[in-house]
């Protein structure tokens, strides 16, 4: 099953897109796995994701932490520290 | 009473008018005894930026400040509560973010603005871009550790 990920903010600018459909590879269970994961996949996702300690996730929507399951994720968004207000 | 007050949010490019936002909340109401509202601007940083751009994200944002609004509800007893948050290009002097918190008597509106205004900043999916007034692209504006700060006040004090 394939799952949307979603980047905003300056994690969309250095992935160089605004979000994309990826099937997870097995052993990927959590957001922390995610993260290493996607960081592998290239320069601009290395860029990225170079201090995966502050970005920030939600799954379908919610905020969520880096050692929460993905299993069942629509969504997945990855983004920095908010800065709205 | 608590939980009551069903919030009005609003996600949107358009400017508002805050009289008529105060007006919605407590026209033909007599229950109705103090009224806050809290009103973030764009400034200019001393003549450095031409604008922000907010971008959000579509349906988390509605939701996240759903979720931070239902929290005030049952936290202070409200009677009216509305939060409006514009994205897209904001020029200096412009509106960004409106809290409007009604209740019977002050310190529960006053409180429940302040929280609403905490929370928005850390958890709310909403982040700005500076542009500069030399016409180039300033940065992303990052986080305030301070934000956060604000924000975890709320988890001690009213326990």
């Amino acid at each position: 099953m394939s799952t949307k990920l979603i980047y905003f903010a300056w994690v969309r600018e250095r992935i160089g897109k605004p979000e994309e459909d990826v099937d997870l590879p097995p052993g990927i269970e959590t957001v922390g796995d995610l993260l290493r994961w996607l960081k592998s996949r290239g320069e601009e996702y290395e860029n990225a994701l170079q201090y995966p300690d502050v970005i920030r996730v939600a799954i379908n929507q919610e905020h969520v932490g880096h050692r929460e399951k993905i299993a069942g994720a629509r969504e997945i968004a990855l983004f920095p520290p908010m800065t709205g207000g | 009473m608590a939980g009551a007050v069903v919030p009005a949010i609003r996600i949107q490019r358009e400017d508002f008018d805050v009289a008529a936002e105060i007006a919605g909340l407590t026209e033909g109401r007599t229950d109705i005894g103090a009224v806050v509202t809290f009103s973030g601007l764009c400034r200019d940083e001393q003549g450095a930026l031409s604008a922000l751009e907010l971008e959000h994200y579509p349906g988390m944002a509605e939701a996240e400040i759903g979720r931070i609004a239902a929290e005030a509800g049952e936290r202070w007893p409200l009677q009216g509560l509305t939060v409006i948050h514009r994205h897209g290009k904001i020029a200096p002097g412009e509106n960004i973010v409106l809290v409007v918190a009604a209740s019977s008597h002050r310190q529960a509106a006053f409180e429940a603005a302040n929280f609403l205004m905490d929370y928005l900043k850390s958890r709310a999916p909403f982040w700005k871009k500076e542009h500069l007034a030399d016409g180039s692209e300033g940065g992303w504006v990052e986080a305030k550790e301070a934000d956060d700060h604000a924000a975890d006040r709320w988890k001690k004090s009213r326990e």
